[in-house]
């Protein structure tokens, strides 16, 4: 008997604020008019995939004590687009990253009911967590966390929303006119909750959304976020978008369900995913690095040495030789708030090899920018790309993409027309919606429904 | 076609209407009170009206029969959805009409406030306003477990929530500013998005916040949206007229309506706000029927089935419409500038107002008769304000 193909699922993910995004380009259009966000959930939609993903940012970025000027710059408020945009979509998920840190459970959790009523059951929300000082000054709640606290603050927070979205567990509202009755439960929505982090009571004001409670997105790497993820999360937003990175990021995790009572298919795992379709593979190599030489212009080449060198770069030349001077070490103040550079645990280790790879391929310093930039995740024809999606679910590197275009808003139009007819074909792809919301479209079972106690 | 008239004409969304029993009335839709196609259906229906704005209610507690605690009944209705995300939700469904949801300002971030109101500006088309409200109700501190309100009598607190939500609406309104209108410059030579000159850090210090900016969000297509305030005494009265571009207010009749107005406009005027800088409407509730007695017969047998007389901060109307057009022209030539109907039932109040209310104001030469296109600032007679961080901007130019 032959094997059922394993199906893909698929994301359109707004062109983000980073060099990744090519605003420069005669095709770029608006980052901040509702049309722009139209064309793309719509196109996403169109093509059936599962959901739109917009990510969030709650300070401009700086560097070298500049507002960063190179990058699109600015953004909409995730919840208002994602609310707007459940009027003009009818099945497709809408997803938003929320950060956790400068926000209260409460009023999350209300955000996120509301939006699943408002899109009859198509909400989701990528949590994630900051604890820099530098966001903290747009925001009353300004002190920020010791690493070590984040996920633990992060976790609570997110079981807090939990519970407030299971004090209503979805059938209190009988709203029967003749006898008086509204509500079955004088207590729908009661609740107490009180650690470390929240101390918190009362009476949760939005009844039970569709789903119960948004897709739970996580996007941890950590060990500590990988057993977070596992534990509580429905998918992962990971950066694994490589062969053999993604297999084993995939088996690790996959393997973690087990302990928590879960089965692997109730975490979906999904890459970010950039890619470059051309009419030929050839042509499309060709197109992929003129895209990279836009998204890597000299003055960005410059902003990204300095992000391992933390400090000012400015008088070098992009298309000169690296720099003499050594990274400078400790604390990394360049780009404050910048999750790259706090990343980067060895500086002075890149440096080097950067600079061993420079002089053997005699590179400048914009051409080394480039050279370890990353490749697309996906270059070559529609047919050539369908096979290879196909090939990286099968083989169990993921279980889908979260597609990033580099053009807004139009980036996504060729895939969706060249594409996914043949993933379609392939039979690894939905041709209609099956489900109403995007639990259903992910494959994820429906929560329980919370009894009272 | 008239598209200039004097007065301002709103209606306040509230679940199933004002009447805390209208969930019962036979036209009622309780069951739908979560379902976004009610609220779509709702405004579109007062989008055909030609009104101004419609305002959403909200709250961050659950409905309560009691001012300071939970209660327990079972009777009335519960539940709500986030304001600014309903009216999200219905803008790209909708053309003209302004939204303008409720925000209670106490316990929530100027900074997420500020960018979802300029993303409501953008995805209405510049149609987005916000009704500031502050809350010292125990319950809602308690949902936020940040503030307790130690001692001090009601006045002292309100003067502390107040002197916040002041400093709110600075803040918010300095966010909008933070970026001038052309500091996208797209600028491929030199490879610069926007102009970093023309991003402004707020710097904003205050008692309960500090903000330093500038927004994450580009300046909206109003400029500053329209900020609005429901006051009924002194304290409000003077914020509003310092910070809000529309003061709703509570009169009971025409008298009091104008002494109202002028309390505000001192306050106004001591602030160095023009008259034309805030328009004044008072809120109203009403119970409509095509006749008197049949207006009545409804407020009677709301008020049966809720066990007392409905009460209210507002006035009470109960009749018809052209009755109501009567009143409204009385308090208009005392120098109320427009009114927000907060209806008894939900969707009838507001049929009535549509059908028959508006035709008659229309007859009196009061109200519009089609939307002229714009935003909604437009439509309350306001011009897209200068941006206070540019230099040299009309508003601050001065003659040597």
């Amino acid at each position: 008997m032959r094997e059922a193909t394993r199906q893909i699922h698929l994301a359109a993910h707004f062109p983000g604020v980073n060099n990744t995004t090519v605003w420069s380009d005669p095709a770029g259009g608006s980052h901040i008019e509702f049309s722009s966000f139209v064309h793309l959930a719509q196109t996403a939609e169109r093509a059936k995939f599962d959901f739109f993903f917009l990510a969030e940012g709650l300070r401009l970025r700086e560097q070298g004590g500049q507002i960063y000027d190179l990058d699109v710059v600015g953004r909409p408020d995730t919840f208002t687009v994602l609310s707007a945009l459940a009027a003009v979509t009818e099945h497709l998920g809408l997803a938003g990253t929320i950060n956790s840190t400068f926000n209260e459970p409460y009023e999350v959790a209300r955000q996120f009911a509301t939006l699943d009523h408002l899109s009859g059951g198509r909400a989701a929300w990528n949590v994630v967590t900051s604890w820099d000082a530098f966001t903290g000054e747009n925001f009353r709640r300004a002190g920020f966390l010791a690493q070590e606290d984040r996920y633990r603050r992060a976790n609570q927070f997110m079981l807090t929303t939990w519970e407030l979205f299971d004090s209503w567990r979805g059938d209190e509202i009988e709203a029967e006119a003749g006898s008086g009755v509204f509500l079955t439960d004088p207590e729908a929505g009661a609740f107490a909750h009180r650690d470390d982090q929240f101390d918190i009571h009362g009476r949760f004001n939005v009844p039970r959304g569709p789903q119960g409670r948004p897709v739970i997105f996580q996007a941890g790497d950590s060990e500590e976020g990988r057993e977070f993820a596992a534990a509580t999360a429905d998918a992962i937003f990971t950066r694994h978008s490589g062969y053999s990175g993604g297999k084993a990021f995939y088996a690790d995790i996959k393997a973690r369900l087990a302990k928590y009572g879960r089965r692997p298919d109730q975490l979906v795992v999904l890459p970010a995913a950039t890619f470059v379709l051309g009419d030929t593979d050839a042509e499309a190599e060709e197109m992929s690095k003129h895209v990279r030489a836009q998204q890597v212009s000299g003055a960005t080449a410059i902003k990204l040495l300095e992000q391992v060198w933390n400090r000012d770069l400015s008088d070098y030349d992009p298309d000169g030789p690296l720099p003499d001077v050594e990274p400078a070490v400790g604390e990394a103040t360049i780009a404050p708030g910048r999750a790259s550079v706090r990343m980067n645990k060895d500086p002075l280790g890149t440096a080097r090899q950067w600079r061993e790879m420079a002089e053997a391929k005699g590179l400048t310093i914009r051409q080394l920018m480039i050279e370890t930039s990353a490749r697309q995740s996906f270059v070559g024809s529609a047919a050539t790309m369908a096979e290879k999606m196909e090939r990286f679910v099968h083989d169990e590197v993921c279980d889908g993409f979260i597609l990033v275009p580099h053009i807004t808003p139009g980036g996504l139009d060729r895939f969706a027309d060249e594409v996914v007819p043949l993933l379609q074909e392939r039979g690894a792809f939905r041709t209609e919606y099956n489900g109403a919301t995007l639990r259903e479209h992910l494959g994820l079972g429906p929560l329980p429904v919370p009894t009272r106690s | 076609m008239n598209t200039d008239t004097p007065l301002h004409l709103a209606v306040a969304l509230d679940g199933a209407g004002w009447h805390p029993a209208a969930w019962r009335e036979a036209s009622a839709r309780p069951a739908d009170l979560l379902d976004p196609a009610y609220w779509v259906e709702l405004v579109t229906t007062a989008e055909a009206g030609r009104l101004d704005f419609v305002t959403l209610e909200d709250s961050l507690a659950l409905q309560s029969s009691r001012n300071n605690t939970h209660d327990s009944r079972t009777d009335l209705v519960r539940g709500r959805l986030d304001a600014v995300m309903v009216a999200a939700r219905v803008a790209p469904l909708t053309g003209h009409i302004g939204l303008i949801p409720s925000v209670t300002v106490t316990h929530t971030e100027p900074f997420h406030t500020s960018k979802a109101i300029a993303t409501l500006d953008y995805v209405s088309l510049g149609r987005a306003g916000v009704r500031v409200q502050v809350s010292g109700r125990p319950q809602e501190a308690a949902h936020f477990g940040r503030r307790q309100w130690e001692g001090g009598g009601a006045e002292e607190m309100a003067a502390e929530l107040f002197s916040e939500a002041a400093d709110y609406v600075e803040v918010i309104r300095r966010l909008w500013d933070s970026w001038e209108d052309d500091a996208e410059i797209r600028d491929v030579a030199s490879g610069r998005f926007v102009d970093r000159e023309k991003l402004h850090y707020i710097e904003f210090r205050g008692r309960w916040f500090n903000v330093k900016g500038p927004s994450i969000t580009p300046r909206p297509p109003q400029g500053q949206p329209v900020v609005t305030a429901l006051a009924h005494s002194s304290l409000p009265y003077l914020f509003g007229a310092e910070q809000a571009d529309i003061v709703l207010v509570t009169p009971t009749d025409p008298a009091g309506a104008a002494a109202i107005i002028r309390e505000v406009r001192g306050y106004q005027h001591q602030a160095g706000r023009p008259d034309s800088e805030v328009v004044i409407m008072a809120d109203l509730v009403v119970f409509l029927g095509a006749t008197q007695e049949e207006a009545e017969d409804r407020k009677a047998s709301l008020d049966a089935m809720f066990g007392h007389p409905y009460r209210s901060d507002a006035a009470i109307f109960t009749g018809t419409a052209p009755a109501l057009a009567e009143l409204m022209s009385e308090w208009n030539a005392a120098g109320v500038q427009g009114f927000r109907l907060r209806p008894a039932g939900l969707p009838l109040d507001l049929e009535f107002i549509v059908s028959e209310l508006v035709p008659e104001l229309q007859r009196r030469s009061l109200f519009r008769t089609a939307y002229r296109s714009g935003t909604l600032r437009d439509r309350m007679g306001w011009p897209r304000p200068s941006n206070r961080y540019t230099v040299g901007a009309p508003a601050k130019q001065e003659t040597a």
